[in-house]
């Protein structure tokens, strides 16, 4: 027909080309509605419903939930949470930079990469049953002080707080290590010696550029660290004892011994909410960042602008 | 306007005098500068030139405080430098790729050096601006590198090396990255700016003719070595060695053999000698229009002047520039002189460039000679000489050059 030829040919492989798109990535929709979207919207829903009389809810809606959230004792237990997850973060990340930075500069970097990937092969919880087998009551560490006659009793090192920020400092650190190392190699040095050259001293020019240049790959780790250490379960479970209770352990608590449903649910709102809040501040700072490194192709007449 | 034209009120700065001695580098095995020595006098324009590789970003980066020779010393007005990391040494650089810093503006990364020394914000500010004006960015000043262009980033990392009032500029190939036009205009603006501030600029460069055209002095490198130290004038016209003589400008280099040389009596000033020469590569000369059947002596060798006396049989390498070779169809009037060289051949590869011809002349021998010829005339009906015709080429005494000797 007519109208058909008329239509402009870019038009309509433009049109086509959404089209396909579209159709290929269907999959992946439903795979996000179904592990991501319905989870969510399950939860949110649970939250604000009635607790069912053993467990479950009943289809009432209710802001009982979040009353009882407000309790002082769960809010003494989210500061503890938040606290313990603040401490790890930190140390992860001032661990992390030198490592980084010491990757990224060396050159068996492949090696050094491999060291920091291997500890993936070995399941977590295995890792944190090693952690007990060192810092056991019979464990290596004590054995290794007594016979070195440095202590003469027993050391309690597990079941409290710092067990559990050691631990999860450890389970932590290669997922800081990766993007700030990512961040360092991809870092102009040309700019650090421009700063020696301008006259800023070693620490000054790390703290002046290095630092604000991998900007991005240091907010990914702190986010990479930050979140699972706040909804951590399993490292308080193990290592932990009365005095790090996190709000984790509270979550499963409420689902498997008090059976108060949408409490749980509304706990884990607060833990998803804190991972939504950071995941966009991340992408910020990465677009921010890809804004910087993106070359302006602008050019310049600069003989016009002499002649002026 | 230029950015230069505002410098006038600027700045009672004096360079230093830079004196390299003995600087050796090893990288590994892989020798990176071996035993040089430069003396750069305080307020100079020296160039550091030589393809790359030839170990003149190294010697930059020494002087800088960037690396360390594995031996000899770096003396700004007497005293080494050496043992001062670059934040303590009183000399600055313009980087290649510009290292502005990306997240901090135009206004910030002119401040930078002035606010590590914790001066006083209104100084400061003044200061910056000061510096921003002079290189015309006034307009930038809130904008962060990624918004400018080259040549924008180039101006701002010049005014960021000139804020900190350093004694010696070092230029890493700071025109490297620009289009042809802009790196001309910021050459001149380059040269002006040293003249009128007085510091002592270093420049690195491998390109000859942005060193010829701005440098006082020129320090030619290749392989870690100093071939030639000298102005512009001495490296084009008097090369110390074949490096040289290729690495700057287009020549003709030929080995040759020294049949005789006679005190030059024609003229009684340098250069005084007249050295005959025997040039197996250029073949038989071709008859001069003035030769009549009775005078004809094509077995006659080539002549060239030279300062210093070659003794007899020395093996040496003869060279003779394009733009110094005439090039005609007929054979050339000599005006009675008898020092003129001519050879024939056919030409091979006519470029037209405007002003400008080159032709690429086949001899006998099977040497291809290179051959400028300027267009001083207007061309009525294109040019003169065309692809595969018989010509002439031909050059006094005076214009071709011994290099050096060769062993052998």
């Amino acid at each position: 027909m007519k109208n058909e030829d008329v239509k402009p040919p870019a038009a309509s492989y433009k049109s086509q080309r959404i089209n396909q798109g579209a159709l290929y990535s269907w999959p992946m929709g439903v795979w996000f509605i179904i592990f991501f979207i319905a989870p969510i919207v399950i939860i949110t829903i649970y939250s604000f419903l009635k607790k069912g009389l053993y467990g479950g809810v009943e289809p009432i809606f209710s802001f009982r939930a979040y009353e009882q959230m407000s309790n002082p004792k769960y809010g003494i237990l989210v500061i503890r949470t938040l606290r313990i997850a603040v401490i790890s973060t930190l140390i992860t990340i001032l661990l992390a930079l030198p490592c980084g930075y010491a990757m990224a500069r060396s050159k068996n970097q492949t090696l050094l990469l491999f060291l920091v990937i291997i500890p993936f092969w070995t399941n977590s919880l295995i890792r944190i049953f090693a952690w007990m087998s060192i810092l056991n009551n019979d464990g290596i560490l004590n054995q290794i002080l007594l016979s070195l006659h440095i202590t003469k009793n027993y050391i309690q090192f597990l079941y409290n707080q710092g067990t559990v920020i050691l631990v999860s400092i450890y389970m932590y650190l290669p997922y800081a290590i990766l993007p700030i190392f990512t961040s360092i190699d991809k870092f102009d040095f040309s700019l650090l010696e421009a700063a020696r050259d301008l006259g800023a001293n070693k620490p000054q020019s790390m703290f002046k550029v290095l630092i604000p240049g991998i900007k991005s790959g240091i907010i990914t780790a702190v986010i990479f660290t930050f979140i699972p250490v706040f909804g951590a379960y399993t490292v308080p479970l193990l290592v932990g004892g009365k005095d790090s209770y996190m709000l984790g352990n509270i979550i499963v608590d409420e689902v498997q011994k008090t059976r108060n449903w949408p409490l749980a649910a509304a706990f884990s709102m607060v833990i998803t909410l804190a991972s939504i809040i950071g995941i966009l501040w991340i992408s910020r700072a990465n677009t921010s960042d890809a804004k910087m490194k993106a070359v302006s192709t602008k050019e310049e007449n600069y003989v016009t602008e002499a002649q002026k | 306007m230029r950015f230069y034209q505002l410098l006038p009120r600027l700045l009672e700065l004096k360079g230093s005098q830079v004196t390299i001695e003995h600087v050796s580098k090893k990288f590994g095995d892989y020798t990176a500068l071996d035993n040089i020595n430069i003396t750069i006098q305080p307020g100079e324009f020296f160039s550091l030139l030589g393809p790359s590789g030839c170990g003149k970003t190294t010697l930059l980066r020494i002087i800088a405080g960037f690396e360390f020779p594995d031996d000899g010393a770096v003396l700004f007005d007497n005293t080494n430098v050496i043992p001062f990391p670059p934040d303590k040494r009183h000399s600055n650089t313009v980087f290649q790729t510009y290292a502005l810093f990306p997240h901090l503006t135009v206004y910030e990364n002119v401040a930078f050096p002035l606010r590590l020394k914790k001066l006083d914000k209104k100084i400061i500010d003044e200061k910056v601006r000061y510096y921003i004006h002079l290189v015309q960015l006034d307009e930038h000043i809130n904008k962060k590198p990624n918004q400018l262009s080259g040549g924008q980033k180039q101006r701002v990392a010049i005014a960021r090396a000139l804020i900190n009032e350093p004694k010696v500029l070092l230029l890493d190939e700071p025109l490297s990255a620009l289009d042809a036009k802009l790196r001309a205009n910021l050459l001149i603006d380059l040269d002006n700016l040293h003249d009128k501030i007085g510091i002592t600029f270093i420049y690195v460069t491998h390109d000859q003719s942005e060193a010829l055209s701005v440098s006082d002095h020129i320090a030619v490198m290749n392989a870690g070595h100093v071939l030639q130290i000298g102005t512009p004038f001495e490296i084009y016209e008097s090369p110390a060695t074949q490096f040289v003589a290729q690495f700057i400008g287009e020549t003709n280099l030929f080995e040759a053999q020294v049949v005789d040389c006679v005190p030059h009596e024609a003229n009684g000033k340098p250069p005084d000698y007249m050295v005959t020469l025997s040039v197996p590569g250029l073949g038989k000369q071709a008859p001069l229009a003035s030769d009549t059947e009775a005078t004809l002596n094509l077995d006659r060798y080539m002549q060239v002047t030279d300062y210093v006396h070659t003794s007899k049989d020395q093996k040496v390498a003869f060279a003779v520039r394009p733009e110094k070779i005439r090039i005609t169809k007929d054979p050339p009037e000599t005006g009675g002189r008898t020092d003129i060289n001519v050879f024939s051949g056919i030409v091979e590869e006519p470029v037209y460039s405007g002003f400008q011809s080159k032709f690429y002349v086949r001899l006998e021998t099977g040497a291809l000679i290179k051959v400028f010829k300027q267009h001083t005339d207007y061309l009525d009906n294109g040019p003169v000489i065309q692809w595969k015709d018989t010509v002439y080429i031909s050059w006094s005494a005076d214009d071709g050059y011994i290099v050096e000797d060769i062993e052998k």
